[in-house]
């Protein structure tokens, strides 16, 4: 896992809402779901940034919107300083080598009529100028092996393989290209506990033969944690916090993540005792509807009147300015503060 | 096929459930999948038993035989007896296994969604419990069943006992459920994944309040997981199951300090742990077992590091630790003292 | 708090290592690779490649009612391509002395109204219905598959103008519709009759297949494929077009036997094939107003017709139960 250089990917000021509608043959918009409100990150070549958060905190839609399979309302994402949001057509296309994905469900990730060899040569159909044909078959064979599975396994269909096992195909085929970031949208959620391991061991290895920058998403923060160099923390379509994966675990400055942290099963009794659990109250906000000022502060044991009057910007809070501290990262929080 | 010694449990009081030597077997085109292989468990009365396994391990299919749910065909149970306060499960007739099933026992499903009426409203479906089991009349039935969802903390619940399910968040419907299971107050709880659908600030919220209600009715529970997170903190006994056989069974305290099967011990090196980054994670290799041919001898054999040639060989059986504790490996010194 | 770093076992190798992609490869050699059984696990080591389509076709050729329709079908296309193997008569030469005259050596089913040979006339009469079947058949599922497919991918207005123009040809009655619209068809020929059944199948074709499409859309792998740059008509043709197809296939198999049933209707009522050519509808027409003296000329006509309309639905449910639980 490499230090941060230079950013090669950059989101800025990225929204996704999807709008409500009324009516069957005039459709008329009523509201929106706000996916996706207001995002900025940078990810650097050779890390891994992770960003975890609860179902509806939209980091699945923002995995779609990095790889152009949803377009932005608005925003723009920076791909080596080009905005990829604009492009269409074949500049998108090429774009698209460098991009690929990772899917989350073995099960559907991988067409059943194809066998694998397809499936995992089907990039070098799409793009003909990265693989001369009567090279495929030998790249599909080195992927399979890249990937520990065995390559005369070449001819079978995905039905004839184990999650696990079919997680491997869909990462080989987002290797095919050699592209340089990775988006995995949950990769190993689906996954036995047993297996888990060795598919994450299995992108830790890819990623530093291959020099790959992955962007995890997970809500499995243990497993964000042991992949991650950075780590972002999202609720309700905005990053609330974000730092290097030390800062957020042993330092975390924002209630959410404290709440979040705190409600971690840990697999050691003895920690049962010790633990001070902070339960959150509620249920999370409709995305439809989020809560005006800062969207936390329903269900935020701090929250006072500035919190619904005003959004609590992503930056290093005031009180850790300029500290040599591991709180002093970017937080969402007008009170931010570590726990003791 | 010798009987498998029952898994000693801390003596309290006489055990509530007794699960000796059941045997299921699935009886499909492709052949016999031997989905449960012997296994034995007791539960008492306000006791938590964790039966931890992962896919494939039949942990769930275990627990559809005891509450009588099995699809059969194809599901068969083939040998065993499945005692409740004594009284053989799998003698009873149609009738008063339906009888005991619901009064006494309850089931808490992963996916609430799928597992309410999505056409009738919350209440209507509480309500139901006492008009059907205990004869209620339709007013008391509600107000009972407002009570309940006060009792499983749903915020409004006065308002909301009209709602349909799909109007309720994830977290509230699992509490739903929850209320559905006490409804009769059971003397035992079978929760299978009872949160592995929901996010983790709300499993907790769901844990906690499931493991007060145990408290408060002196319940048993059987919490079937594969998340061993989830296990440590509420559960009083573990019994880890692989390939349809229990292969450890231990007080959770020792089983996470000490695990004395290589199966565990792979399972917990397995797990990044939050408070401890770490290196490459240790991962088992290979695969679980196809139930159709699961390999003979120890069925972990192919996996296991420290497998030898009786392991090969001879199926182990429970071994005994300690009076607390069991362990299906030939190893299990070795696995202990590793 | 256990180590298991420091066990002294050191064929526990973290598999990150080659040494672990060894350990997998073995393995699955040996045939390990079985999905975990929280399903019950489909059987045995096989070496070869199964398709789902292989599977679905080893299911159909162990099911008896597979079977037996296939050859009572396989059996009407035979002699509706070349009834004389079996009948060596003229359907057409009938001799008005032998009217409704019952069976007689060298006539197994006696004669019509006309006194033409039912038993040739029967025979003759498959052609009628297999043709006017499997062509309406084609052209509703090839019509109702492209315009229902497209609604089901691209969705948006085009999808909503195709659902209403659809729901308009369902609210049209067919046999009222057949007799409005074909009785001012002149001409003999089985193309007014195919049409028709086109015009008016089409819709529940197209229905199912936009809905499945639309399922078929929403798998992960076809936002793979997109995210891998494929273009709409890869999409389409590769990912959507074959996980969309089985529900299509199997309407359409069960559809044929509605349409020859739906063809024998109006030509019973008139409006559909006339004569010279030779078809069920027409004598049974015929012979519906001499049920009671002569029973023979409606019996076997009507028979033959029962006996393909049931073939063919037996062969859709067969493919239905081969094509649906799994293959999903």
């Amino acid at each position: 896992m490499a230090e941060a250089r230079e950013p090669i990917l950059q989101v800025r000021d990225l929204y996704k809402h999807f709008p409500l509608t009324q009516g069957i043959v005039f459709k008329k918009q009523i509201g929106a779901v706000k996916a996706v409100d207001g995002v900025d990150l940078d990810l650097f070549a050779g890390e891994t940034l992770g960003i975890v958060g609860e179902s509806g905190c939209g980091k699945s839609t923002m995995a779609k919107l990095l790889m152009n399979l949803e377009r932005v309302t608005s925003g723009r994402i920076l791909y080596k300083g080009e905005d990829i949001t604009k492009l269409s057509g074949r500049a998108l296309k090429a774009v698209r080598r460098n991009i690929q994905m990772v899917f989350q469900d073995p099960y559907t990730s991988l067409n059943p009529r194809m066998t694998v060899g397809d499936i995992i040569g089907e990039p070098y159909e799409i793009h003909p100028e990265v693989a001369p044909k009567g090279d495929r078959r030998k790249r599909v064979q080195d992927l399979l092996d890249v990937v520990g599975l065995n390559p005369e396994y070449i001819n079978r269909y995905p039905h004839q393989f184990s999650g696990g096992q079919r997680q491997r195909i869909g990462i080989a085929r987002g290797l095919a290209l050699r592209p340089e970031i990775i988006v995995a949208d949950e990769p190993v959620s689906a996954l036995d506990v047993s297996v888990q391991a060795q598919v994450i061991n299995l992108m830790e290895r890819l990623q530093d033969e291959f020099g790959l920058s992955y962007m995890f998403i997970a809500h499995d923060l243990s497993i964000v944690r042991h992949i991650s160099d950075r780590v972002g923390v999202m609720y309700l379509g905005k990053i609330v916090e974000i730092g290097g994966d030390e800062q957020i675990y042993e330092h975390p400055t924002h209630p959410y993540t404290q709440a979040l942290l705190s409600a971690v099963p840990v697999p050691d009794p003895t920690a049962r005792e010790h633990r001070e659990r902070i339960i959150l109250t509620g249920d999370v906000p409709s995305p439809a509807n989020p809560p005006s000022g800062c969207r936390f502060r329903t269900r935020c044991w701090k929250a006072q009147e500035r919190c619904a009057l005003e959004v609590p910007a992503l930056a290093v809070p005031a009180v850790f300015a300029g500290l040599d501290s591991p709180a002093a990262h970017d937080s969402a929080c007008h009170f931010a503060e570590e726990k003791n | 096929m010798t009987t498998e010694p029952t898994v000693p449990s801390v003596p309290t009081e006489p055990p509530l459930l007794e699960v000796r030597d059941l045997h299921v077997e699935f009886r499909t085109r492709d052949g016999v999948a031997h989905a449960v292989n012997g296994v034995s468990y007791t539960v008492s009365a306000a006791e938590t038993l964790a039966v931890l396994g992962e896919s494939g391990s039949g942990k769930s299919v275990t627990a559809q035989a005891i509450m009588g749910i099995l699809d059969s065909p194809p599901g068969f149970v083939t040998q065993g007896e499945i005692l409740f306060r004594g009284q053989d499960l799998l003698k009873m007739n149609a009738e008063d296994r339906r009888k005991v099933r619901g009064a006494k026992m309850a089931m808490i499903f992963q996916d609430a969604l799928s597992s309410l009426n999505p056409v009738l409203s919350v209440g209507n479906q509480l309500a139901e419990m006492f008009i059907v089991h205990e004869g209620m009349s339709r007013k008391d039935a509600k107000s009972k069943a407002i009570e309940l969802m006060d009792r499983v903390r749903i915020p409004a619940a006065r308002d909301r006992v009209g709602d349909y399910p799909h109007q309720f968040s994830g977290g509230m419907r699992q509490r739903i459920m929850i209320a559905m299971a006490l409804a009769l107050e059971p003397d035992l709880i079978i929760a299978d994944e009872p949160t592995t659908a929901l996010d983790v600030t709300v499993q907790a919220q769901v844990m906690e309040l499931l493991a007060e209600l145990q408290r408060e009715y002196s319940m048993g529970l059987i919490l079937i997981t594969h998340d061993l997170g989830v296990v440590a903190d509420v559960a009083d006994y573990i019994a880890v199951m692989y390939a349809g056989r229990i292969v450890e069974t231990a007080p959770v305290h020792e089983i996470y300090r000490r695990p004395a099967h290589p199966y565990t011990k792979g399972l917990l090196a397995s797990i990044p742990r939050l408070d401890q980054k770490g290196r490459e994670l240790y991962a088992i290799k290979g695969l679980p077992p196809n139930l159709l041919h699961i390999p003979p001898g120890c069925a972990f054999n192919p996996r296991c590091p420290m497998a030898q040639a009786v392991c090969r060989a001879d199926v182990p059986p429970l071994y005994e630790v300690s009076p607390t504790r069991a362990s299906a490996c030939h190893f299990w010194k070795e696995a202990l003292d590793g | 708090m256990p180590e298991p770093e420091n066990h002294p076992d050191e064929a526990m190798e973290p598999a990150g290592g080659t040494g672990a992609t060894m350990d997998l490869a073995q393995d699955e050699a040996r045939g390990l690779e079985r999905p975990p059984g929280h399903e019950t696990a489909p059987g045995g080591t096989t070496e070869k490649p199964r398709s789902l389509w292989s599977d679905a076709w080893r299911d159909l050729r162990r099911n008896p009612v597979f079977i037996l329709s296939a050859l009572v079908i396989a059996f009407l296309v035979v002699i509706s391509i070349w009834p004389g193997l079996i009948a060596s008569g003229n359907p057409l030469s009938c001799n008005l002395a032998n009217s409704q005259k019952g069976s007689a050596p060298g006539h197994p089913f006696g004669f019509d109204n006309q006194g033409c040979d039912v038993y040739t006339r029967v025979v003759y009469g498959a052609r009628a219905s297999v043709t006017v079947g499997v062509c309406a058949t084609l052209g509703a599922a090839i019509l109702g598959s492209v315009l229902g497919g497209l609604a089901g991918f691209f969705g948006g207005a085009g999808d909503a103008v195709l659902s209403r123009v659809s729901d308009i040809f369902f609210g049209i009655p067919i046999v009222l519709g057949g007799l409005v619209f074909l009785s001012v068809v002149t001409g003999t020929t089985v193309w007014p009759v195919i049409g028709f059944i086109v015009l008016l199948g089409w819709p529940q074709i197209g229905r199912i297949a936009r809905g499945s499409v639309i399922t078929a859309r929403q798998n992960d792998y076809v936002q793979a494929a997109r995210a891998l740059g494929a273009g709409n008509s890869r999409l389409l043709l590769r990912h959507i077009a074959p996980n969309a197809v089985a529900p299509v296939i199997v309407v359409a198999t069960i559809a044929l036997g509605t349409y020859i049933s739906l063809e024998a209707t109006l030509s019973y009522l008139g409006v559909g094939l006339k004569p010279p050519t030779v078809s069920w509808g027409i004598d049974i027409s015929q012979a519906s107003s001499q049920i009671r003296n002569a029973p023979h000329m409606l019996l076997w006509p009507a028979g033959a017709l029962s006996v393909t309309v049931l073939a063919f639905i037996m062969l859709g449910d067969a493919v239905r139960d081969a094509l649906d639980p799994k293959l999903r």
